[in-house]
Order: C-alpha cells, then sequence, then structure tokens
C-alpha cells in the first residue's frame, strides 16, 4: 500500500506491507537511525516518537496508520542550527550515557514542557514512566529536562511546537 | 609529581559523545545500512530439554526471499556447530542432537528483509522428541535427574566442577572456638543485564580481498577477532571487528552469541553482507545471564561483636553450557573475595557448580566478576549477625571494618587490597543520613504500627583485571595496549582497545592524555571499538577501562612526554636532564620562562631540526600497561525503605552512596555511573527476576515479564565521596562502573529486612515483589527463582 507521511517536516510517500511497524518505516525506509527500537511490547520507549501532538511508541503503531499525519523524530528537534533547550540540558546535564534511550526520553520531555513549562521532578518522573533507561538511574535525566525548563528561550525557541516540526 | 598536583584537565567536563548522541546521530549496529545487505533470524527451540529428530527446511528455502537457510547439521559440515566458550566448555551454535534450553538456537535463515526472515523461521518444521527438564539447581545432582551434557564424553550427571578458595581448616578452628554462630542460606537470582540495545551483527564478507569485517555489539572486539581466528581458522589479519557505538553492555556483550557467528557464516555463504538483531526475548532467553547463586552463608563473632570468620557455601546454577566469562584460573570468577572490608582471622568458600536446563552464562550485569554475589553475602550475614547480637548493624561493622593502616592489606582468601580507608566513608554516609535521627523516626513509626526500613552495606570490590601472570580469558593475558599519534600541529589522536557503551571514554581518556601533555582534551581524539585502527587489548568489562586501558593512556602519554623532553631540549639548547615538566611544559631548570609546550615541539619533532643521535624525530609511542594488582574501589551505602505490610509494596525513600574510587578523572561521569549502578540494585533487589516454571520455561522472556525500574521506582540519589588513590594506578584512580550495582542490592534488602523485623523476617530472597514480602510477613519464604504456585 502507498502512504504518505510528513515526517520532521518533509512529506514521504512510500510503497509499504501494510503489516511494516512505524520504527522500520522510519529506520530502514528513510534512514532516520536517531530512533531505536528496544523491545517490541511497548515497555522500554527508545521508539517513542510524536504521531501528529502526542508522543507514541512507534515499534507498536503501524506505519498505516500514520498515513496522512505528521511525525517529529529526534532528527527534527534541532531547528536552523540550534539544539532544542532538551538537548542542550541532556549534554549539559549528563542526562545520557550510551544514548540509546536519549532520542525517545527527550521527545516525551519536549511533550511535558509544552503542556507543563515548569514540572516538578516528581512530575518528570511520572511523565517518563513508560521508558526505560539503563544507565543513568533516571536523577540527570531529571535534572536535564529541569535545565530545558528553565533555559526555554525569550524568542520562542524550544517552545510549543507541533509534529510539523516547524518547517512543515 | 602526584597525581593530584596534576589535575589540569580533570573535572567535569560535558562530554564529547553527546554532540552525536543527542542529535540522534550515533552509529549502532543496527543503524548500518550496507549496500546489498541481507538479513538473519534464528529458528529458537520452544522446548528446554528434546531431541532433535528431524529439520525440515525445504519450505523455508523455497521462500522467494529467503537466500540461505543454515542448519546445525550445515555447520557441522564445517566444523562449526559447537564453539568453545570462556569457560573452557563448548556450547551449540545451532543445535545438531539436542536442545538444551528453551529458545536454544536451532536454524539460521538469511533473507532479503526483517520480515522475510522472520515469515521464513515459520516454514521450518523441526521434529523434537522431548526430554525430562530440570531448571532447579537443588535438582541437579539427583540421581536420576536428566543428563544435560550427554554431548560430552562420559559425561553421566550435571556436575561441572568444585573449586575452593581460604582455609579451611583455620576456618573451622575459628567456628569451633567462636561465642556466637550464625547461619543463613540464601539465593542471588538469575537476572539478566537488558541493555537497552539488545545484541547484534553486520557480518561483511568480502569474496575477493578475503577480508571479514564484523560490526557487533561487543565490549571486548580485539578478544572477539582472535577468537573468531581461532575458532574459524580464519586468518587474523584478514578480520576487522568493529564495535560502534553500543546501547549499554554491561556484561551481556562480552560473549560471542551464535547469532554472529551464524550470520559470517551467512556472509561467506551468500558474498554479501548479512545483519542479525536480536529481538528482546532472544535477548532475555538466550544470552548471557547473571548471578543464580544458592548461597549458605555462616559468620563466627564473639559476643561482643569481634567478627573473627566467615563460610560459604555455593550452588552455582550454570545453565546448559559452562559460558561464565572470568579469568581462566577463577571458575567462580573473583567470588572469593567474599570477606568483604571486615579485619577477621580465617574464611572459607567452596563453590559447586551444575548445568541445569537454562540459558548459559553467569557472569554478566556489572558483576565485577562474582564480586557482586561475595558482597551481598557478607553484608547480609553481617545483619543477620547483628541482629542475633543485638547490635545496631552500623555499629557492629564500624567495629570490624579494616582500619587504613592495615593497607596495603591482604585478605584470609589472598587478595591484596590497594588502598582504603574504610570507617571515613561509613561515618561520611552516616553523617549524610542522619543515621541517629532515621532510628528515632523508624522507633516513632513502628509504635505507630508502620514499617521503615534503614539497610546499611559497606563493600569493598576488586577490579581492573588483571595482571598477566594471573588473569587471562582463553590464554590471552589481560594487558591493554595504548597507541598516541601527536600530530605535527600538536594535537592527539589515542588509540585504546577497550570500548565505551556508554561510560564516555571518548571524553575521559582524552582528559587523562591532555592533563599529562598540557593540552586541551579538545585537541586529543580517543579512537576505539576498531580492531584495524587500535592495539590490542582485552576489552571493556569489570570495571577494567580506566584501572587498565586508563592506565595504559596515561603511561603513553608519559612516553611521549619523554620523547618530547630530547627535542625540546635540542630547541633550547639544554641538556634533556636539565629541563623539568611544569605546568604543561617543558622548562629549563631555574629558568622556567624557557619553555616549550608539546605543540611547538610536535611541529619540531617533526621538522629538519637536528636531534641527538638516536632521536630519529615525531613523538609518537605505543605501551603495554600489564597492572601489578587489581584495584580496590569501596563505599559505604545507606537505604531507606518504607514497607506497606498490607500489601508488601516496598518504597525506596532515600539511598545514601558515598563511593571512593581513588582520584577521579570526571565527577560528573563518576556520579552517572553510580547512579546508574543505584538504580541496577533497586531492580535487582525488588523486581528483577528470570525465573522459570516446572516444565523450563522462561518467565521472563520480555519486558511485560522482566520487570526494570523506571524513574518512579528510584529515588533522587544522594551521592558523597571520599578520595583514596590506588597507590599502584599511574594516575591514582580506580575502577567505578560496577561499584553501585555491586553495593546497592544488599543494602535495599537490609533495609526491607529491617522493616520487616516486627515481624520476625531474617531473610527473604531477592526480588522483594509484593508478593514475596506480603509472603515472608505470612511466615512463608517463597523460592524466587521458581514458578509462584
Amino acid at each position: 500500500m502507498q502512504i504518505t507521511v510528513t515526517v520532521n517536516g518533509t512529506a514521504f510517500t512510500h510503497e509499504v506491507e501494510p503489516r511494516l511497524l512505524l520504527i522500520h518505516f522510519l529506520r530502514d525506509q528513510l534512514g532516520l537511525t536517531g530512533s531505536h527500537w528496544g523491545c517490541d511490547t511497548s515497555n522500554c520507549g527508545a521508539c517513542v516518537v510524536w504521531l501528529d501532538e502526542l508522543p507514541v511508541k512507534s515499534c507498536t503503531v503501524l506505519a498505516a496508520m500514520a498515513d496522512g499525519r505528521r511525525v517529529l523524530t529526534v532528527e527534527g528537534m534541532e531547528q536552523r542550527g540550534r539544539l532544542d533547550p532538551v538537548q542542550e540540558g541532556f549534554a549539559r546535564c549528563h542526562g545520557l550515557q550510551c544514548g540509546f534511550c536519549t532520542p525517545g526520553m527527550m521527545l516525551t520531555a519536549r511533550w511535558l514542557l509544552d503542556h507543563n513549562p515548569d514540572p516538578s521532578p516528581e512530575q518528570i518522573r511520572e511523565a517518563l514512566s513508560g521508558q526505560v533507561c539503563r544507565c543513568t538511574g533516571y536523577e540527570n535525566i531529571v535534572r536535564s529536562v529541569r535545565w530545558a525548563a528553565e533555559h526555554q528561550g525569550s524568542d520562542g525557541h524550544g517552545g510549543h511546537r507541533s509534529a510539523s516540526g516547524g518547517a512543515g | 609529581m602526584s597525581a593530584a598536583e596534576q589535575d589540569g584537565a580533570y573535572g567535569p567536563v560535558p562530554r564529547k559523545e553527546d554532540a552525536r548522541f543527542v542529535r540522534g546521530r550515533g552509529t549502532f549496529v543496527d543503524d548500518i545500512q550496507l549496500p546489498g545487505m541481507l538479513y538473519g533470524a534464528v529458528l529458537r527451540s520452544p522446548l528446554p530439554h528434546a531431541r532433535i529428530v528431524a529439520v525440515d527446511t525445504t519450505a523455508a528455502e523455497a521462500h522467494p526471499k529467503v537466500e540461505a537457510v543454515i542448519t546445525g547439521q550445515a555447520l557441522a559440515e564445517l566444523g562449526l556447530a559447537w564453539m568453545p566458550t570462556i569457560s573452557q566448555d563448548t556450547q551449540a551454535v545451532l543445535a545438531t542432537d539436542k536442545v538444551r534450553f528453551q529458545g536454544q538456537e536451532v536454524a539460521f535463515v538469511v533473507a532479503q528483509d526483517r520480515y522475510s526472515a522472520r515469515d521464513a523461521l515459520e516454514l521450518i518444521h523441526v521434529e523434537y522428541e522431548p526430554l525430562p527438564v530440570v531448571v532447579d539447581a537443588e535438582r541437579a545432582l539427583d540421581a536420576g535427574a536428566p543428563v544435560i551434557r550427554d554431548d560430552l564424553p562420559g559425561k553421566t550427571g550435571n556436575h561441572i566442577f568444585d573449586w575452593e578458595a581460604g582455609d579451611r581448616a583455620a576456618t573451622d578452628a575459628v567456628f569451633a572456638a567462636a561465642d556466637v554462630v550464625v547461619s543463613q542460606d540464601m539465593l542471588y537470582p538469575r537476572s539478566h543485564p537488558a541493555p537497552l540495545e539488545t545484541c547484534g551483527v553486520v557480518a561483511d564478507s568480502d569474496p575477493v580481498s578475503g577480508k571479514l569485517t564484523v560490526w557487533s555489539t561487543s565490549q571486548a572486539p580485539h578478544a572477539h577477532r582472535t577468537i573468531y581466528a581461532l575458532v574459524a581458522g580464519l586468518p587474523e589479519h584478514k578480520i576487522r571487528v568493529i564495535s560502534p557505538d553500543i546501547g549499554g553492555g554491561f556484561g551481556n556483550k562480552a560473549p560471542i552469541y551464535p547469532g554472529y557467528v551464524c550470520a559470517i557464516v551467512g556472509s561467506m555463504k551468500t558474498g554479501r553482507p548479512v545483519k542479525w538483531v536480536e529481538d528482546r526475548s532472544e535477548n532475555l532467553m538466550s544470552t548471557a545471564f547473571a548471578r543464580d547463586y544458592h548461597m549458605h552463608g555462616e559468620i563466627a563473632a564473639t559476643s561482643d561483636g569481634r567478627v573473627l570468620g566467615l563460610r560459604a557455601r555455593v550452588l552455582a546454577d550454570h545453565g546448559a553450557f559452562n559460558a561464565t566469562a572470568q579469568p581462566t584460573k577463577y571458575p567462580a570468577g573473583f567470588f572469593h573475595i567474599f570477606t568483604g572490608s571486615y579485619d577477621l582471622r580465617a574464611a572459607h568458600c567452596a563453590v559447586t557448580a551444575v548445568y541445569t536446563n537454562k540459558a548459559p552464562g553467569g557472569v554478566a550485569y556489572s558483576c565485577s566478576f562474582r564480586i557482586t554475589e561475595a558482597v551481598y553475602l557478607v553484608e547480609r550475614m553481617m545483619d543477620i549477625l547483628a541482629r542475633e547480637l543485638g547490635m545496631d548493624p552500623a555499629d557492629l561493622r564500624m567495629k570490624n571494618l579494616l582500619r587504613p593502616e592495615q593497607f596495603p592489606y591482604t585478605t584470609p582468601s589472598g587478595w591484596e587490597y590497594d588502598s582504603g580507608d574504610y570507617p571515613r566513608a561509613l561515618a561520611l554516609a552516616m553523617d549524610m543520613a542522619g543515621y541517629g535521627e532515621l532510628r528515632r523516626e523508624q522507633a516513632a513509626k513502628r509504635e505507630r504500627g508502620e514499617h521503615m526500613g534503614i539497610g546499611i552495606s559497606f563493600f569493598t570490590e576488586g577490579v581492573g583485571a588483571g595482571p598477566r601472570a594471573h588473569m587471562d580469558i582463553l590464554g590471552l593475558g589481560m594487558a591493554d595496549g595504548a597507541s598516541l599519534r601527536i600530530h605535527p600541529t600538536g594535537t592527539a589522536v589515542l588509540g585504546v582497545s577497550c570500548q565505551t557503551q556508554g561510560q564516555g571514554h571518548e571524553t575521559t581518556f582524552a582528559q587523562i592524555v591532555a592533563n599529562e601533555l598540557g593540552l586541551s582534551p579538545d585537541d586529543v581524539e580517543v579512537v576505539h571499538g576498531d580492531t584495524d585502527r587500535t592495539p590490542f587489548g582485552l576489552g571493556t568489562y569489570g570495571s577494567r577501562s580506566t584501572p587498565v586501558s586508563g592506565a595504559a593512556a596515561a603511561v603513553v602519554a608519559r612516553k611521549v612526554r619523554e620523547r618530547a623532553r630530547f627535542v625540546a631540549a635540542a630547541m633550547l639548547e639544554a641538556a634533556p636532564d636539565d629541563l623539568e615538566w611544569a605546568d604543561g611544559k617543558w622548562r629549563v631548570r631555574g629558568d622556567p620562562d624557557q619553555a616549550k609546550g608539546i605543540p611547538e615541539i610536535a611541529m619540531a619533532a617533526h621538522s629538519s631540526l637536528e636531534l641527538p643521535a638516536g632521536i630519529e624525530g615525531h613523538l609518537d609511542a605505543e605501551v603495554v600497561y600489564n597492572p601489578p594488582n587489581l584495584t580496590f574501589p569501596f563505599g559505604a551505602y545507606i537505604c531507606v525503605t518504607d514497607v506497606d505490610a498490607g500489601t508488601g509494596q516496598v518504597t525506596v525513600r532515600r539511598f545514601i552512596a558515598v563511593d571512593d574510587c581513588g582520584v577521579q578523572i570526571n565527577p560528573m561521569i563518576v556520579e552517572g555511573q553510580v547512579h546508574g549502578g543505584l538504580a541496577d540494585g533497586v531492580g535487582m533487589a525488588l523486581m528483577q527476576v528470570i525465573a522459570f516454571d516446572a516444565n523450563g520455561n522462561c518467565l521472563g522472556g520480555s519486558f511485560m515479564d522482566y520487570l526494570l525500574p523506571t524513574s518512579v521506582e528510584c529515588p533522587s540519589w544522594e551521592l558523597g565521596q571520599t578520595v583514596t588513590p590506588s597507590p599502584h594506578h599511574p594516575i591514582g584512580a580506580k575502577g567505578i562502573g560496577e561499584s553501585a550495582t555491586v553495593g546497592s542490592p544488599p543494602a535495599i534488602v537490609n533495609s526491607v529486612m529491617d522493616a520487616l523485623a516486627p515481624f520476625g523476617v531474617l531473610h527473604a530472597d531477592m526480588p522483594l515483589t509484593p508478593a514475596n514480602v506480603w509472603s515472608a510477613i505470612q511466615g512463608r519464604r517463597l523460592r524466587t527463582d521458581l514458578a509462584v504456585t
């Protein structure tokens, strides 16, 4: 079947098998390997991307379900050469070690900050509780998201955004 | 010059690695796409023990997108159906005679895409004849137990080895004379490292050049290359093993797995690159598990709390193949460090290992070669003794900790601890926790019927394997090489044999070199994880990177610095002996403004400047570092839990961790390593277990069943530190990667047992799930490694 998905602001039309998972569409067909596959059962969140306005676990979403919709991946977070404050926060606060869970964590964190610009550590933990990090023990991820909350750009950089990634 | 004086480039600098990771531009194995690449998939046994009667691949081979189907029989014809394990056993690559655990590899399909490879697995028909199963280690040696390894000549039972350490007679004498002896059975259940990235490989065999390139999730690329050469008879110089970015290892990625071998064979057979990446169930059910130690501990003491002796008896479940990964001489790893941090007179441990119908492995998951199990045993025993004596567990520990003046200290089981100030670390942890106030709060809560626990553990690790005279893996001594190239303009490329899986070597090793040479870490590129571009070494596991490869980095930088001295002398028209290294430059003694830094020296070394006889020019150097001893990091941990006695739910309220890993290169990274290990402790103590039912079905085969801690199970960690440099390490550093994984589980279990003391509960095995805790309160002890019925 043919689908058209707008990923990070660019529309892609591809012929896919109906059973193709969104994560494999992004990684194998579009070459966007920043989103990772970790468990198959929606438990780990390494595959989190935005589908329209919501973070989803793309290992349990069919590519066909994204037809006509917008997807934001980690590759779309940096805009006009500027890192999203969430990305900067993760690097500054040592919020990542192996880097495998990081894209999914950052995309959920971006969604959280769009809906709650000043979350408490408890609210950050709650928002990320559907995702697993095996390296950091979460403490520095919480600090990273707090850093991002405290450094949202006054020019709107890093502020509310849709899954179009801004440019689409 | 001491390490403390030359800390110019040390400090919490941001990581070089992060620029690519936060942009989603890392390169993990599954990110690699090669032209013409095919995909592999493994057919696995649904049964834990069965004879293979027939394997019919006809339908799979007829699948239009299938390029090859490989069976055990086909591998047998190549002499590759079996491969050696690191523990001098053999392991089936693809089963030929029997399957011996659920999830064992039976056949391998190579197809044009991922999904077709999976489809074709369903077209393979395997006829099995089921056999009786033994998954309970305590039944493995029973008369009449099914013999799992009937492939081994003359094998009539499931016994693997008996091994002991310490002085049995002296220990018996100490126990016989002691006022108090307490004992306890305890299980360190089977766990799994479960790195978020599963294991995988891309094998690319070039039939024209004869070169085999293997991108794999390997913690030990050089060792893997040598093993491929030895096992498959391939010329080693024609093999290149690349570990690209690795999504966590924790010991899970130390071994060579059957899937890697199959992908290599698949590539040779098809002439095209073959990718194989296991799924999560394959990872949990078939790759290196950890622990599975059934332990009996005994501790002897005087009535006023002076610990005299320790005994341990262990039944070790090694699964269907003995594939534990540790230095050859030590079949139980470093378990015999089990006397821990205490000054006692005699100790003895005995380990018996058995085969069961479970996946192979056993030394993995940040365990420092089984020091994890050892620390758990002694720290549980200390609490049980404290309960018996009516002593506060902190007082008991403080009374028995080794004293600073006893270092270097030789333990009753033969280890020489390099340095430590243990009472200072415990006192700091107690101060940070507000220990006295916590005990008062606990007493008040007990009066109200609330159950709060305070648990302590004190651990000593031995990391940085290791001295070549004592430690090898498959005959490969555990020394590490390092190479350092200095460009004419003064930037540097360090080549190291170890491989980062998140530890941040690209940053910390650059800091080490920068510190030795007066450079900025930004001017030092660290190359690792590629056997064609780095010198030989044994890899990253057992917290050995900084103790061994980090030492090699410092030593090779010092070698460069010495070479630079002669060039600087020629530049300054001074005698080399008249120069001294200070503030990052070679300076003329008595005239320190006459100085040359490495960048100017490097350009001169590549120029036509006339150099003394015997100095050929350039600054590049290469070394091999053979560690004289392990390094011995240590720490004091305190955990505060709240237990809901109605539901058995445990909440970790606070966790205070004081670690001492000697000189810290990058304290930010050290802190991150500790945080991660503490979360592992929460997982192991409260959630994670690979259990089996009576039929041998694995009950932890997905993240829906194998429960990992998330952000809501983990508290906000409270960290402290002391710094006791290692006297024998070139920069005074010790390993830190596994400390918290080793030290935290007993603190959590001790805390929960402390909370449950009013119910008379002395011990319950990990994981302390709500059901397990609730059962313990009811006076019923569960076997957590078997299905709960």
